[in-house]
């Protein structure tokens, strides 16, 4: 290194890991396209804007979840217990429903549930200090297990017809209801991470807590809103999902907490904290809704199928690093 | 369509994959299932198979998710919606939560039926029972007449006195009692479906009964506690078990001798008749509909009820003869 390089001092933000960065998102971009021309190569049946519209289904509500857990992966905690929340919410719903609530109580319903749910594991994170993985591997249990409690095997079926609106519904020609919360909550994030201080502390709690907290950044209180927005957004999917399948069962959004990691680690977001973008989330949703229904189109069966996701994954995650191992040498 | 996806469609029937045209004039079946690598589906599907390949101008798509969870199921259906097959047979994971795709599919004319797990009425045609309770119930008492020519005394092990489904073939048993007049049924008793439990149970039977000459268990549970129960007091012989079980839990009892003979469907016959029916429907020559008959190849016809059900067949007797084939399916 050249005493002319040495006054400037890089931040970890401009470092080359950011260009890689960007350089990662330009390689989503690429993958998602490929997987587009390939797919409208392999099935004829591709190229129908009704289809693709029914196949947004495959993501929309992941992707939801997956933007709020990129801003809590980037704050340097996780969140496992997503798709127990949505179980939790969704049956509040389900409850108030067999009482006779009609549809805005319902989604009010939903929306407080999953706020409730984001504040007691933030209020466990950030009030008494307890590892975030920890505590939602808790809470992941807990808060479906109180479905099954209440369920058992049974199931709330015969939601009010206008609640099909948020999961069946279309604002506009093949335009899903779904596909327009994706698009506004992709907006919403990323001016909240990009645009604003919130988002600013948020990369500097991820890439130091401590520095950050000596910096006079309220840590604590930062990671309690991530948890409550991520609680939020596990709300908004479980409305949306209890309306497209218009029932409830304990068993409901099973697996879900790591279809949204993947699609958070597939978009660039560092599991370690510190950096990844929205866009790259946006991107890495998409990817994963295209190559589920384009092998799904060709009948892949499942298990072939997960087998690829897994192999894109680590693919695309050992790329950036083998590149910049490479160029070092 | 677009001149441009015109112009894709045609480069992608012209090459790259196995998409020929060929296809177009198939009638494409999708068998849905529960979830993938289930020997008991895996059996069904071969079934299916065997039902194309006598009809001519189906194929089969076998398909499910990878777990048994109706997200799953809603995204493999939403894919053979636009692939726009001619009929999905599913085994649902969910009553209820695959009913919007399935109206889905069935507005945009595709003949959707359920078969063994099956869907709430408003999301599919018809649904196919493996068998009907009344079938069972007499299946159960005619394989401990059918062992004892002679007649004597049989007792029933149960699972739990809540269990709906083994209550309501224990009446339906009773109802046709009389058709078996040397059977003489002594006693129930309730194992709870649990293994040590069943297990005494059928120990006090042989007790309290001497002559305790068959123990009827129409629990998978059940069955092979009793079995176990036989062996374990020598009484192998003397004491048939017979009932409802699975050929892999049953098989070392069938060839001990303990156990003769037991029912349970058959899944190769029953992809087959789901494939037949769904044929038949997308094809335009039956209709489903309260009292209809829809032909099922080999395995005669089924007729619906009131609430869009039917019932198969008989449920399927395996004995020495059959049980190492089946044993290795489920």
């Amino acid at each position: 290194m050249t005493t002319a390089t040495g006054r400037h001092i890089p931040d970890r933000l401009t470092s080359p890991a950011s260009r890689a960065l960007k350089s990662w998102e330009a390689l989503l971009l690429i993958v998602a396209i490929a997987i587009f021309i390939v797919n409208s190569m392999a099935s004829p049946y591709f190229l129908d804007p009704w289809n693709l519209s029914d196949a947004s289904f495959n993501f929309t509500e992941k992707a939801m979840i997956a933007f709020a857990m990129a801003m809590l992966v980037i704050s340097g905690e996780i969140d496992l217990s997503v798709g127990s929340i949505m179980a939790l919410t969704s049956t509040v719903m389900g409850a108030a429903m067999t009482a006779g609530a009609g549809t805005p109580t319902l989604v009010a319903l939903g929306l407080g549930t999953g706020l409730l749910c984001g504040a007691f594991n933030g209020l466990l994170v950030a009030r008494f200090g307890l590892p975030s993985i920890v505590v939602t591997i808790g809470t992941m249990s807990l808060f479906r297990g109180i479905s099954y409690i209440v369920l058992g095997d049974g199931a709330y079926t015969g939601y009010p017809a206008g609640f099909a609106w948020f999961g069946q519904g279309y604002v506009w020609w093949v335009i899903t209801v779904e596909l327009v919360i994706f698009a506004l909550a992709a907006l919403a994030f990323g001016i909240l991470l990009h645009r604003t201080n919130f988002g600013r502390m948020v990369y500097a709690i991820g890439n130091n807590a401590t520095a950050a907290r000596f910096s006079g950044i309220r840590v604590d209180r930062i990671r309690f809103i991530l948890f409550l927005l991520t609680g939020l957004m596990s709300g908004i999917a479980a409305i949306c999902l209890t309306s497209r399948l218009g029932s409830t069962r304990p068993s409901i959004a099973s697996g879900f907490e790591l279809e949204v990691v993947t699609i958070v680690v597939l978009g660039g977001v560092s599991i370690l904290g510190g950096s990844g973008s929205i866009i790259g989330v946006v991107l890495a949703a998409l990817v994963m809704g295209l190559v589920t229904f384009g092998l799904g189109l060709l009948n892949v069966p499942g298990i072939v199928m997960s087998i690829i996701v897994g192999a894109l994954l680590i693919a695309v995650i050992a790329l950036p690093r083998l590149w910049s191992m490479l160029s070092r040498k | 369509m677009s001149i441009l996806g015109k112009a894709l469609t045609t480069a992608a029937m012209a090459g790259v994959l196995m998409a020929s045209t060929a296809q177009a004039e198939e009638m494409r079946i999708a068998l849905v299932v529960k979830a993938l690598g289930i020997g008991f589906f895996e059996a069904a599907n071969k079934g299916a198979e065997e039902a194309a390949k006598e009809l001519g101008d189906v194929k089969i798509i076998y398909t499910g998710p990878t777990d048994t969870t109706a997200e799953g199921q809603i995204e493999v259906i939403n894919s053979l919606i636009a692939q726009k097959v001619d009929a999905i047979a599913v085994s649902a994971n969910d009553t209820d939560a695959l009913v919007p795709t399935l109206k889905k599919a069935m507005d945009r004319g595709i003949t959707v039926i359920s078969w063994d797990s099956g869907v709430a009425p408003e999301g599919r045609q018809m649904q196919l029972n493996p068998s009907s309770s009344a079938l069972i119930g007499n299946m159960i008492i005619k394989l401990a007449a059918d062992n004892l020519p002679e007649g004597g005394d049989v007792a029933v092990l149960s699972a739990t006195t809540t269990s709906t489904n083994q209550n309501t073939w224990i009446e339906e048993m009773k109802k046709v009692e009389g058709n078996y007049p040397k059977v003489k049924v002594v006693g129930t008793v309730y194992g709870d479906d649990l293994a040590d439990k069943s297990y005494r149970e059928a120990q006090g039977l042989m007790q309290t009964y001497p002559d305790l000459k068959a123990i009827i268990a129409p629990t998978s549970v059940g069955i092979v506690a009793a079995a176990q129960a036989v062996t374990d007091a020598g009484k192998v012989g003397q004491v048939n078990v017979t009932g409802l079980g699975l050929p892999s839990e049953m098989a070392g009892h069938v060839k001990s001798g303990a156990s003769k003979s037991f029912a349970i469907w058959n899944p190769i016959d029953l992809g087959y008749s789901a494939t037949m029916i769904a044929y038949h429907l997308a094809k335009g020559d039956a209709k489903a509909e309260p009292g209809a008959s829809i032909p099922i190849g080999r395995m005669g016809e089924v007729k619906l009820d009131d609430k869009g059900e039917a019932a198969m067949a008989d449920p399927f007797v395996y004995d020495s003869t059959n049980i190492d084939q089946f044993s290795s399916i489920f």
